[in-house]
C-alpha cells in the first residue's frame, strides 16, 4: 500500500486534485482512497487530506502518519508546519515552488532519506497556462511524472472532464517541467 | 451489471436511497450531511430521481414532512447530523411510536459544546431510546447498501418501525472510495414498492390515527413495540442473507465476526474505525496473538444474544466507543456490552473511549490495545477507562 498526504491551502483544491487521483486509480481497477481533513473553513488556511493507494482493497480509514509521498501545494507551508513529519525512507516528494532544492533548505528529517522531489512552479504555470493560479491539477501532472503510480491518460481524461483542456495542458506541463532531484 | 464509481459516503447515500425510489423527501442541509441532499435534489431536478423533494426550514420540519407523508403511505427519506437531530428530535420520537417505516441516514457528529462540526457517534447514540431501529456502518459501500436493507427492514410486516443508517462524519461521509452502484432493475426486484397495511390514508375507509391514548391502552403499544424491534433482529439478519444472495455482498446482520473463533482477545468496534481495527488483528495474529474484532452493526434493537455467543470464554475484550455515556465513565457501547455479557464474569473487559469531535482512531491505538489487553487477560476483571490520545497512546482513567 502507497500512503500520500496532501499539504496545502484552503482554495488551492487539495481535494478536488486528490479526488481525480481516487478516481483515475479506480477507474485503472486497483483501490483508492482520500479522507480530507478540514480545519478552519476559510481561503488560506492550512489544510490536509489522506489518500492511499492499493492493489487490494483497502480497510484502513485513519490519518497517514508515515507517508511514502507527500504533496505540498504551497512552500511557505514549510516554515509554518513540518510537512516531513514521519516521511519514509525512499519516498517521493511533490512541492509547487519556485525555488530551486538548495533554496527549500530542506530540514534535516527530509536529507539523506532517498527522496525523490519533484520541483514544479505550479502556480505560475497555472496562471500562465489556466488562467488562474490555483496549482492543483497542474500538480497532478508533476505528481504523475515523480510517482508513476497511477495511469497518466487516466488522470489527463478526468481532469480533462471535470475542469478542462486548459487545466490538462497545464498538467501536461508540469508533467514536462517537473525538476527531479534525489536527496 | 454494476457500475463502480469513486464516491464520498454522502454520494454513496444520496445514490442508496435514490435507488430505493423514496416518494417524498424532506431535509436541511447540516454539516457533514449536506451533500447527501444537494446530490438528491440534484438528482431530482436533472429528472433522474422522481420524488417530491420538499425544501423546509428546519429539521424539526423535515421530520414532520416525511411523518405526514409516511401515514399517508409513502416511502419516506431524510439525512442530518448532530444539532440537527437534535432539533428534530420530537417528531423523530413520534416516527417510531407510530410505527411508520422510513431509512433517515445520520452523519455522525460530535455534539457540541465545544463548538465542533467533526465526526462522532455521540448524535446517533443519543437518540437510540427512541424507539428507531440503528444500524451503524464502516465504509462507503455498506452505506449504500444498507439504505436499500434498510427499506426492506423497516417496511417488513413483523417490523414496521423507521431505521437509522449511522455513518462517521468526514471519515466516510467525505471519504473517496470505491463503491460498486447495483442496477436499478436488480434493486427493484429485492425491494418491492412499500404497501402498508396499518395506515391507510383512504377518504372511503377513514381512520383516525394517533388520538390521545390512555395508559393501560398505551402499554399494549409500547410492547408491541418492543416486540417488534426483538423480531427486528431476524429480519435483519434475513435481509442481510436476501441482499447477499442477489447482490454477493454479505455483512453478517446484527453483528459481523471477523477471526473470532479461536481468538482470546477481542475488539468491539462500530463503523469507520472497525477497518482500522481488522488491520491492527492481522498484525497482531502475524506476531502470534490470537486476536479477533466483534463489529456491533445493530446497535438497535441490541444482538444481545450474538454477542453472548461471540464473547463468551474469551480471556479480554475491548469495547471501543466513539461517543462518550455520561454517568458511567465509559462509552455507551461498553454499558450496552457489559448488560449482555452479565451472567459472563470471567471475562476482562476493558472500556475505551476514542475518536471523539473528529480525533483520529489510528493503527497504533488499536494495536497498543490488543497489547494492553494480552496483558489483562491474567487479571479477572478491568475497570480502567482507557482513553485513546494523539499519536496512538493510551491514557488510562481510574
Amino acid at each position: 500500500m502507497k500512503e500520500i498526504r496532501f499539504h496545502g491551502r484552503g482554495g488551492q483544491g487539495v481535494v478536488k486534485s486528490a479526488q481525480i487521483l481516487v478516481k483515475s486509480v479506480i477507474e485503472t481497477g486497483e483501490y483508492a482512497h482520500f479522507i480530507p481533513f478540514f480545519g478552519v473553513e476559510r481561503k488560506g488556511s492550512p489544510v490536509y487530506g489522506f489518500a492511499r493507494i492499493d492493489s487490494q482493497s483497502i480497510d484502513i480509514k485513519s490519518q497517514v502518519y508515515e507517508p511514502d509521498c507527500l504533496v505540498i501545494m504551497d512552500d511557505s507551508l514549510l516554515d509554518q508546519i513540518d510537512v516531513f513529519e514521519g516521511l519514509r525512507n525512499n519516498s517521493y516528494v511533490v512541492i509547487n515552488s519556485r525555488k530551486s532544492v538548495e533554496e527549500l533548505n530542506l530540514p534535516e528529517s527530509a536529507q539523506n532519506i532517498g527522496m525523490k522531489i519533484g520541483i514544479i512552479d505550479a502556480t505560475e504555470t497555472a496562471l500562465n497556462v489556466i488562467g488562474k493560479g490555483i496549482p492543483n491539477t497542474t500538480m497532478l501532472g508533476a505528481f504523475v511524472s515523480v510517482t508513476s503510480w497511477v495511469d497518466k491518460s487516466t488522470v489527463e481524461n478526468n481532469i480533462l472532464k471535470q475542469f478542462g483542456e486548459e487545466n490538462a495542458r497545464a498538467a501536461q506541463k508540469a508533467y514536462e517541467e517537473v525538476k527531479i532531484y534525489e536527496c | 451489471m454494476s457500475k463502480v464509481m469513486a464516491t464520498t459516503g454522502n454520494t454513496a447515500a444520496a445514490i442508496g436511497a435514490a435507488l430505493a425510489k423514496p416518494q417524498v423527501i424532506a431535509a436541511y442541509p447540516i454539516t457533514p450531511q449536506s451533500s447527501v441532499v444537494e446530490n438528491l435534489a440534484g438528482m431530482i431536478a436533472n429528472g433522474e430521481l422522481n420524488s417530491k423533494m420538499v425544501e423546509v426550514e428546519s429539521e424539526h420540519s423535515a421530520m414532520s414532512v416525511v411523518q405526514g407523508a409516511a401515514v399517508s403511505g409513502a416511502r419516506t427519506f431524510t439525512a442530518t447530523s448532530a444539532q440537527g437531530l437534535a432539533l428534530m428530535y420530537e417528531p423523530y420520537f413520534r416516527m417510531s411510536t407510530l410505527r411508520l417505516p422510513m431509512v433517515m441516514a445520520i452523519a455522525g457528529r460530535e455534539m457540541t459544546s465545544p463548538e465542533t462540526v467533526w465526526g462522532s457517534q455521540q448524535d446517533s447514540i443519543s437518540v437510540r431510546d427512541a424507539g428507531w431501529l440503528q444500524m451503524y456502518v464502516e465504509d462507503n459501500q455498506e452505506i449504500l447498501d444498507m439504505i436499500i436493507q434498510g427499506y426492506k427492514v423497516a417496511e417488513n410486516q413483523k417490523v414496521l418501525l423507521p431505521i437509522n443508517i449511522i455513518y462517521d462524519g468526514f471519515f466516510l461521509s467525505h471519504l473517496m472510495e470505491r463503491v460498486e452502484v447495483p442496477p436499478q432493475e436488480k434493486v427493484d426486484q429485492f425491494l418491492p414498492g412499500y404497501n402498508p397495511q396499518h395506515v391507510k390514508f383512504n377518504p372511503s375507509e377513514p381512520m383516525a390515527v394517533d388520538p390521545l391514548t390512555p395508559g393501560d391502552i398505551l402499554m399494549e403499544y409500547r410492547e408491541d413495540h418492543l416486540k417488534a424491534a426483538h423480531k427486528a433482529l431476524e429480519v435483519i439478519d434475513d435481509v442481510d442473507n436476501d441482499f447477499g444472495n442477489s447482490f454477493g455482498r454479505y455483512y453478517g446482520g446484527a453483528v459481523q465476526e471477523y477471526l473470532c473463533d479461536d481468538a482470546d482477545i477481542v475488539l468491539v468496534t462500530m463503523g469507520s474505525m472497525t477497518g482500522t481495527a481488522k488491520e491492527a488483528v492481522n498484525i497482531k495474529r502475524e506476531q502470534g496473538i490470537k486476536a479477533g474484532l466483534l463489529k456491533i452493526r445493530a446497535m438497535r434493537p441490541f444482538p444481545e444474544t450474538k454477542v453472548n455467543e461471540v464473547l463468551k470464554g474469551k480471556k479480554a475484550v475491548a469495547v471501543v466507543d466513539r461517543n462518550v455515556c455520561f454517568g458511567w465513565n465509559t462509552g455507551t457501547l461498553f454499558v450496552e456490552v457489559k448488560a449482555a455479557l452479565n451472567r459472563c464474569d470471567d471475562i476482562s473487559l476493558v472500556p475505551v473511549i476514542g475518536g471523539l469531535g473528529g480525533a483520529d482512531i489510528t493503527l497504533n491505538h488499536f494495536t497498543n490495545c490488543i497489547d494492553l489487553l494480552q496483558k489483562t487477560s491474567d487479571y479477572k476483571k478491568y475497570h480502567k477507562c482507557i482513553w485513546f490520545k494523539k499519536g496512538g497512546e493510551l491514557h488510562e482513567v481510574s
